[in-house]
């Protein structure tokens, strides 16, 4: 696909979204609609979905031991066994996931091979994409984290603490969050990325761009609420309470911006189990990370062995004993 | 299903990260009330500064508006509702009406987990009062 129909395609749909939200709320008053039952199955959809992806990972049998590793493996004892890169017990399989799912430590390792000026290909570092990653998934985590003041009364300790922190700086009124921040510049560098990049480009699809453009539009939607097109926050909460507790109640005053950012919320949930945002799970379930790499030491077997009919030695001799005897060659048994 | 054991568990820890303000309540206590608000003064008024609704949502923009303009421009009258002239002030007209800080702006903030600091600087007429109080039976 050119892909810059694979960019269009995905804005297109996004704002499509918005207007959905903004005709569907705005002009026609489908508060209930867009407030409880789009939620209710977006939520559902995102469960089993979810659960329905990894339950279909794990039914996939693993035939060779194939974790990737990045060092020496565990070998003779004057030889140095990198751990981290290729472990050999569940304790270090565990500790090199735990890396990789909070630090990023692959993208971290990330190598560019360029041709600099000259016929020698060098490698060299390449962070950016560490670092734009790593910004913008933690941002989006205390984002959501925060958004549990919407969700618990009381709203729990931690929770406040964690705001207090990220609006330390009382810019603005209401303080603007420097996550927020954070977030819209990571999830655009991000972006930009795939558009700029001409090898990136090539290989782009739309569900490349079209998550990347919704959370934007998530982001921007909820920044938006906050700093310009405010709504009333109490209101919000006591839908969002009902909501959990099964007994949701609409509130028919609710600013339209509450209802786009709620449905492309609503849409980014029932997309998650169908998406490439699964990587979530699909971390914990990949074979070439969650192995040890100890094959010479604990026999790797292939769940689609089936039982192989066999015809042994003991057997064959019992065959031909006789002959055998006959022709002079030695048999085990007299 | 491979390693069931290990994906079971898997599941129930998303499972149980996912669904945390469902179960919460249950186990934690229920969610409380949203919170009964202190009613305004009725000899000051029957309207606020602007329609109930843009107050809810918007109070904290105006209360920006305000203190630049005061502070910047050095302009103090605003005219609000039914061209009512208001002293743009903080603890001096909000206060007004609304008597209590503690059982109006606190009670609504603490429920959406907002904490302004304008009262490190702005004091409350209850609580002069009160320090006056305080200090008379010295
Ligand atoms: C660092 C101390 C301080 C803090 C914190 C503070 N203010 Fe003020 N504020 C002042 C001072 C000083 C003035 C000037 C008073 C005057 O000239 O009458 C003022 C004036 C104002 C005024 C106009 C005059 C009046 O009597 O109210 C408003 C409105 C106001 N502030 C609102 C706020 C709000 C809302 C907050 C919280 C978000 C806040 N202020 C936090 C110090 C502070
Ligand atoms: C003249 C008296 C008066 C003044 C001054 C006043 N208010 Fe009000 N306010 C009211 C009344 C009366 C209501 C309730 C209106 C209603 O019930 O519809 C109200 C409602 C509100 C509400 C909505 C509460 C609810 O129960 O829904 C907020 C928030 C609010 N005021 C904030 C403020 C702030 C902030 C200021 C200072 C800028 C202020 N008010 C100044 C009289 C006043
Ligand atoms: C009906 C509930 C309600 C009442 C009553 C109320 N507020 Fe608020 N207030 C809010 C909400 C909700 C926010 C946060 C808005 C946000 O996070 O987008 C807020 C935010 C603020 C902020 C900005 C806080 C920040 O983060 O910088 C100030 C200042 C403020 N309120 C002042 C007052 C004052 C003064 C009163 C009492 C006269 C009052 N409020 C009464 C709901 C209320
Ligand atoms: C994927 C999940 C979500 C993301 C990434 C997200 C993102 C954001 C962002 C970036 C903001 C800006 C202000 C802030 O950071 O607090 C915001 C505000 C907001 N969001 Fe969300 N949001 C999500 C889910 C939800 C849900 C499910 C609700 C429904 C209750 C919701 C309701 C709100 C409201 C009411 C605001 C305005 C807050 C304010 O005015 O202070 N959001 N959101």
């Amino acid at each position: 696909m050119n892909p810059w129909y694979s960019v269009l395609i995905s804005l297109f749909i996004v704002i499509g979204l918005v207007l959905i939200a903004l005709i569907g709320v705005g002009s026609i008053g489908l508060n209930s609609l867009f407030g409880v039952y789009i939620p209710y199955v977006a939520f559902a959809v995102f469960i089993i979905g979810f659960i329905w992806r990894v339950v279909e990972w794990a039914r996939a049998p693993v035939p060779f031991k194939i974790p990737t590793t990045g060092g020496q493996g565990k070998s003779l004892p004057w030889m140095k066994h990198e751990k981290l890169d290729s472990p050999f017990t569940t304790g270090q399989v565990i500790v090199r996931m735990l890396l990789e799912v909070f630090l990023f430590r692959s993208l971290f390792r990330n190598v560019k091979g360029e041709l600099r000026g000259g016929p020698r290909l060098t490698f060299a570092s390449s962070k950016w994409l560490w670092l734009f990653g790593i910004l913008f998934h933690y941002s989006f985590l205390t984002i959501v984290l925060r958004h549990l003041r919407f969700f618990t009364e009381p709203v729990p300790q931690w929770v406040q603490l964690i705001s207090s922190l990220d609006g330390f700086f009382e810019i603005l009124v209401p303080t603007f969050f420097l996550t927020d921040a954070a977030f819209l510049l990571a999830a655009t560098l991000l972006f930009l990325r795939r558009v700029v990049i001409p090898q990136v480009r090539y290989i782009s699809l739309p569900n490349d761009y079209f998550p990347l453009l919704l959370i934007l539009g998530i982001g921007i939607s909820g920044i938006l609420m906050r700093q310009v097109f405010h709504v009333d926050l109490e209101k919000v909460k006591e839908l969002a309470i009902g909501l959990a507790a099964f007994s949701p109640t609409v509130p028919k005053e609710l600013g339209s911006v509450f209802y786009v950012h709620l449905f492309l919320v609503s849409v980014l949930a029932a997309y998650i189990p169908w998406s490439k945002i699964m990587h979530a799970a699909g971390v914990f379930m990949s074979p070439t990370r969650n192995m040890a790499n100890n094959n010479r030491a604990v026999r790797h077997i292939n769940p689609w062995n089936y039982p192989v009919k066999v015809h042994t030695y003991e057997e064959y001799e019992d065959d031909f004993r006789a002959k055998m005897k006959e022709v002079g060659l030695p048999v085990d048994k007299e | 299903m491979y390693n069931a054991g290990k994906v079971i568990i898997g599941i129930l820890i998303f499972l149980g990260l996912f669904t945390y303000p469902i179960w919460s309540p249950i186990v934690l206590g229920k969610a409380g009330p949203p919170p009964q608000l202190e009613k305004p003064d009725p000899a000051k008024g029957k309207v606020c500064v602007e329609a109930t609704d843009y107050m809810r949502s918007t109070h904290m923009s105006l209360l920006n508006n305000w203190r630049d303009w005061v502070v910047r421009d050095g302009n103090r009258i605003y005219t609000g509702l039914e061209g009512k002239k208001y002293n743009m002030s903080l603890q001096n007209t909000c206060l007004d009406c609304h008597k209590s800080r503690e059982k109006f702006c606190d009670r609504c903030h603490n429920y959406v987990n907002v904490s302004p600091r304008c009262w490190e600087c702005h004091i409350e007429p209850e609580y002069k009062q009160q320090q006056a109080v305080a200090w008379r039976s010295k």
